[in-house]
């Protein structure tokens, strides 16, 4: 007998905890004495009241559609990837590297290439945690967490000793060509006759999002390796059985979650800041983590927590431009969304479920 | 006896787990100094009704009184204090602590362990004297044997002063010597006047050792009676609740060329414990052998290892061509592709995924079949309609392959384990344990799928403890023990007693 | 390199082990109970806060000393409620317990003092003032020994001789008392200690709790000792150095102090030197910042002996039969 329909588990158990995570929200905003619905409206109206608006929050979603990906693919395999931070930064490093070093003719192509190599660098900094934890048994977690502090050492020193132009105070590379330039919505949308704002980021990375997001459902619902993937990531002993082979899985898993969380450097590096800079991912991996978790590891429940956490970032910088509120609330309810969909997610569970089991006894 | 209070009264004790009524009504009188067995089928609610009694469980209804005395028991700490000791199925030891750690740990004299430490090493010495209870007191759990570690629960039990003492199938894990060494200490603490409950659902044992037998079938107690006025075969019926019809309508074997060949097959374990030592056997086409033992005695690491799951040396071949046993073709994915299927021991942590549909669970291991595959992605359409096929086929209720593994009783989650590997028309069976914890009528259907697949020229290996289903399906018997085969018997010239011996280590004929 | 360069480099490597010390022997207590916790650095940072604003606005470091421990503890409380009463998942509810309070700290800090998320610098009785020695001055001039004591044994707050102290306490209470072998128990075998009649519940909340007075001191000790007030994510990552000290240490209270001296070094050294010449070889500073994290990488790959962490670790515990 399942406890519960699944329409409750999939929606209704989300909208509760985000709808908890809110009135905390709300609660910590009224502390500070400020309106907590005069802050929503200020959030939705810079979020989404206008194209400018609207262009910050879809390039927050992009990142954060990536990221979320990242962590959803690695959680089917049971496996908590919270190195996406790093591997978003190598990730950057890969598409810095091809923007600078080779010569492209034309954005098309030299989005391709930095795609494939900043996917290619974020595998590569997932590539040791997911061999050491398949064949070592070194706990993902704990080496993740080591190669984000690894990666961000290591990307000061190349920003600072390396890559840095002479005379240049800022630890920065120079600025990427003017071929490697990805076009914004507002050049994408102008020959469809669509007005969109000049000045907002979001860019060509979106399509790429979009696209990973539809790749992904397929390759986890529709492909054999996702099928190996899903099953050991219910049961290692069934897995065992079935001859799927645990090494193979949690390589590949990671590899994949690793090139997912590297592709998001296209849209930060590549499409808006048009060089490498220190910190260019500015936590987007560990949001990941909280947009993963509110969209039940599918695609398309990723695809609306990371546009809801766009609205949020957006939201929460226009807070802090007209308010007292400071951009930081956004962290306490990013940290609130990870909570109640995540660590507490039995306390909205249980209830639910002894409420669903009467109300079948009812009917019965 | 009137004029004593039982040691143990439960009345009117039930329990629901969710829609599930796992006691219905139970009531028990179970009398000092005496040994009462509980005995009942898996899934009967036999644990269910101990762990009520040590309060791992709050009973929805009913009352328990012990000596005579009405005792609510919300907790362990409670049942310790009422003096009751329990020795679960599953030891709860403290791995990596010492024996003289795991029996003060809760029942420690005060803040400091030093002086507790030394109180224990006392007692335990004199427990070992009056019960012949020997264990060293300073070896570390993990390095000493099952039947030790079992003493030490038992230790752990008296130290607290128990003197009820409750044995959750407590020889599933032991030899038959072992067993009755179990059996001599049980003796012992009966005449030193303690209260004995054995739960087991071996008929052997409870004919053996207890005093008074009380039968479980499905949530509730259908009979308690002296042991010494009852027959194995009464106890059965009661157990099942009609007369049980073990013998399985099959027709005499024809065995044709050798299928499966196995020489000098060699495992090690992890812990470099030697699982599988020197194991030659064959089966021939069209032939079941059964393979017989106490649980732990190779059987599992044997069905592993031919199943792709473990490593191994030696030699094997099918059909004369060998098969890989350390290298790239050693895994599951390869076995499979040779021919051989695999109903594994425990279909819920191996044979499915609990959480996948039934049509996604019938791909299982066969996954990568090109019958379900569509350019690079997989065919979902075909692989439910082979699962809606395949569930009529074997009678699967309900015939849904939309309804995740989780949703079906044991019978039906084993039907579709079965279907799904008898249907690929294996050249080699592999089946382990094909009838834990499925009803009657299942037991029936599964066994009758097997012969049925025997008769169409396959060769199947199967294991079981249940000696009774390997008499009444297998066409050879061979006994493991300690990793090896002991001998083989054919099921016509042997009986329970001779091949007991041999699953005890023993040459059935010289002793 | 002279000798007095010499003592100052260990002279600071203590004053950076200790924040480390506390949050590892931390971390040690949560764990060893089966609970993991990464969520040492949010605890720490929280406090470091609380500590910070309430010394600042009291003048008293004891208060707020006080104030942080209590601020780490609530944090401790969401996250004993989450793994143990909710049997949620340990990794996660630290990752929410982190971000909580990198967000809370500023909000807060920036809605009190306005000073961009940061509190007042302390002076006078808000810090915690080093503790000369006895005849630390009188006996400076005794050649070798004399600087030592006066230099590197003397000379620091009350706080680091409270963290120096747990760590035999750890050990006594861990492999002497009757809570640290329940302790023990529970983190391996949370079934063995529950049959036994002791509540798995209780042990592991004490546990946390525990953690959270440490990582509070910790904290406090960041915000009130070596620094002069709490600016915004003061803890820069400690709280996971602590963590990898715990593994490095393999969850024993000795080893960890000589994990979190080993960190304590490398951190004085980076601060000291920017990048170190060794003729032939330039080592840069980042090197330095990251080998506690490559060295926790080296050991969890069991290359140099293996780190086996306790059995029932991140695990809920689901009474069963």
């Amino acid at each position: 007998m399942e406890k519960m329909p699944k329409w409750a588990d999939v929606v209704l158990i989300p909208l509760i905890s985000l709808l908890l995570a809110a009135v905390l929200s709300a609660l910590v905003i009224l502390a500070i004495g400020e309106d907590p619905w005069a802050a929503l409206k200020m959030m939705v109206q810079g979020a989404l009241g206008s194209t400018y608006g609207w262009g910050y929050t879809l390039y927050y979603a992009t990142n954060f559609i990536f990221t979320g990906l990242a962590v959803a693919v690695a959680f089917h395999a049971r496996m908590f990837n919270i190195g996406g931070e790093g591997q978003a930064m190598l990730g950057g490093l890969g598409v810095a590297l091809v923007c600078l070093y080779m010569p492209w003719p034309h954005w098309t192509v030299a989005v391709i290439g930095a795609s494939v190599v900043g996917a290619a660098f974020g595998a590569a900094w997932a590539a040791l945690p997911a061999w050491l934890q398949a064949k070592r048994g070194s706990h993902i977690v704990i080496t993740t967490i080591m190669f984000n502090f690894i990666a961000s050492a290591l990307l000061n020193y190349v920003l600072v000793n390396v890559l840095r132009p002479k005379g240049s105070m800022d630890p920065a590379t120079a600025k990427f060509p003017a071929a490697t330039h990805l076009p914004t919505l507002h050049e994408l949308l102008l020959p469809l006759g669509i007005k969109f704002s000049k000045a907002a980021p979001a860019n060509v990375s979106l399509l790429i999002a979009l696209a990973a997001c539809v790749f992904v459902w397929l390759l986890i619902w529709r492909t054999r390796l996702g099928y190996e993937i899903r099953a050991f990531g219910h049961s290692e002993s069934g897995a065992k059985y079935a001859g799927i082979s645990a090494v193979k899985i949690t390589v590949v898993a990671m590899l994949i979650s690793g090139a997912l969380a590297g592709l998001m450097s296209v849209n930060t590096t590549m499409g808006e800041a048009e060089r490498l800079v220190l910190n260019a991912t500015e936590g987007a991996g560990f949001i990941g983590i909280a947009v993963a978790l509110m969209g039940r590891s599918h695609p398309f429940g990723v695809l609306l927590a990371a546009i809801l956490f766009g609205f949020l970032y957006q939201g929460g910088a226009e807070l802090a431009l007209w308010t007292n509120i400071p951009r930081e609330m956004i962290v306490v309810i990013q940290a609130l969304v990870i909570l109640f969909t995540g660590a507490l997610d039995n306390m909205v569970r249980m209830p639910l479920e002894k409420l669903f089991l009467s109300l079948r006894r009812k009917e019965g | 006896m009137s004029d004593v209070a039982p040691a143990i009264e439960l009345k009117g004790i039930s329990k629901a787990f969710g829609p599930v009524q796992a006691n219905k009504d139970i009531s028990i009188r179970v009398m000092p100094g005496t040994i009462h067995g509980i005995i009942g089928e898996n899934g009967a609610g036999k644990s269910t009704l101990m762990s009520i009694l040590y309060g791992f469980y709050k009973a929805d209804k009913g009352e328990v009184f012990i000596h005579g005395k009405r005792t609510a028991i919300p907790d362990s700490q409670a049942a310790i204090a009422a003096g009751i000791g329990m020795v679960f199925q599953h030891f709860k030891l403290v791995e990596n602590f010492t024996v003289l750690e795991n029996v003060i740990l809760g029942a420690e004299d005060g803040r400091l362990l030093r002086p507790s430490l030394a109180k224990a090493r006392k007692e335990l010495k004199r427990l070992a004297e009056d019960y012949g209870l020997n264990v060293d007191p300073d070896a570390v759990i993990e390095e000493i044997g099952v039947g030790m570690q079992q003493r030490v629960e038992i230790l752990k039990a008296l130290y607290r002063q128990a003197d009820i003492l409750i044995l959750d199938e407590p020889t599933g894990v032991l030899t038959p010597a072992e067993a009755n060494q179990l059996f001599r200490i049980l003796d012992r603490l009966r005449a030193e006047g303690k209260t004995i409950v054995l739960i087991t659902h071996k008929l052997r044992e409870i004919m053996e050792i207890t005093d008074t037998v009380s039968v479980m079938r499905r949530g509730q107690m259908t009979a308690t009676v002296k042991t010494a006025e009852t027959s194995p075969e009464q106890l059965a019926e009661l157990m099942v609740g009609r007369k049980v019809l073990l013998r399985v309508d099959k027709a005499p074997a024809k065995p044709g060329a050798v299928v499966l060949d196995v020489q000098g097959l060699n495992v090690t374990d992890e812990k470099g414990v030697q699982r599988l030592k020197d194991v030659s056997l064959s089966i021939r086409a069209g032939e079941i052998l059964g393979i017989a033992g106490v649980a732990g005695n190779g059987q599992s690491e044997l069905l592993e290892v031919l199943g792709g799951m473990t490593r191994a040396t030696g030699r094997i071949t099918l059909n004369g061509e060998e098969i890989d046993l350390t290298g790239r073709h050693s895994d599951g994915q390869s076995r499979r592709a040779r021919g051989i299927a695999h109903v594994p021991e425990d279909r819920q942590r191996e044979g499915l995924i609990m959480d996948f549909f039934a049509w996604e669970n019938v791909a299982f291991g066969y996954h990568r079949d090109p019958a379900y595959r569509r350019g690079v992605l997989m065919d979902n359409a075909a692989l439910q309609e082979d699962t809606a096929r395949k569930m009529e086929k074997f009678d699967v209720r309900p015939p849904n392959p939309w309804l995740t593994a989780k949703n079906f009783s044991g019978g039906n989650q084993q039907k579709i384990v079965v279907a799904r590997e008898i249907e690929r028309n294996p050249t080699l069976l592999l089946v382990g344990q094909p009838t834990r914890g499925v009803d009657i009528g299942a037991i029936e259907f599964i066994h009758n799928q097997i012969v049925a697949l025997r008769d169409q020229g396959a060769a199947v290996l199967l294991v079981s403890v249940e000696l009774d289903e390997i008499l009444s399906l297998s066409d050879r018997i061979a006994v493991m023990f300690d990793g090896k085969i002991m001998g083989e018997r054919l099921p016509g010239q042997t009986d329970a007693g001779e091949l007991g011996l041999l699953m005890a280590g023993m040459n059935g004929r010289a002793a | 390199m002279d000798y007095m360069t010499i003592l100052q480099i260990l002279d600071s490597t203590v004053r950076l082990a200790v924040p480390l010390l506390l949050a590892c022997l931390a971390g040690l207590y949560s764990e060893r109970a089966g609970i993991f916790d990464i969520g040492l650095e949010g605890k720490m940072l929280a406090a470091a806060f609380f500590s910070g604003a309430v010394a600042a606005v009291s003048g008293s470091a004891w208060l707020g000393l006080l104030a942080g421990m209590g601020a780490s503890l609530v944090l401790s409380a969401l996250h004993g409620l989450a793994s143990i009463t909710f049997r949620g998942n340990q990794l996660i509810s630290g990752v929410a317990v982190n971000f909580l309070a990198a967000g809370m700290t500023v909000v807060v800090a920036q809605d009190w003092f306005k000073q961009g998320g940061r509190t007042p610098s302390l002076s006078g009785a808000a810090r915690f003032e080093p503790i000369t020695l006895p005849g630390a001055e009188a006996l400076r001039d005794v050649p070798i020994l004399g600087p030592l004591y006066a230099e590197l044994i003397s000379g620091h707050t009350s706080l680091v001789y409270i963290a120096f102290a747990c760590v035999p306490l750890t050990w006594w209470a861990l492999y002497r008392t009757r809570f640290g072998l329940r302790l023990r128990a529970v983190g391996e075998n949370p079934a063995a200690v529950d049959t036994a009649g002791v509540s798995v519940v209780g042990l592991r909340y004490a546990a946390v709790a525990i953690c959270g007075v440490l990582c509070g001191i910790a904290g406090a000790y960041l915000a009130t000792a070596l620094q002069a007030g709490f600016v915004k994510d003061m803890t820069a990552g400690r709280g996971y150095i602590a963590l990898a000290a715990l593994i490095f240490a393999k969850w024993r209270p000795w080893y960890a102090l000589l994990a979190t001296l080993l960190f304590g070094l490398l951190q004085a050294i980076a601060l000291r030197y920017q990048n170190i010449d060794l003729g032939a070889i330039t080592i840069p500073v980042q090197v330095m910042d990251a080998l506690p994290y490559i060295l926790t990488v080296v050991i969890l790959a069991g290359f140099v002996g293996k780190a086996i962490p306790p059995r029932a670790g991140g695990e809920p515990y689901v009474k069963e039969r």
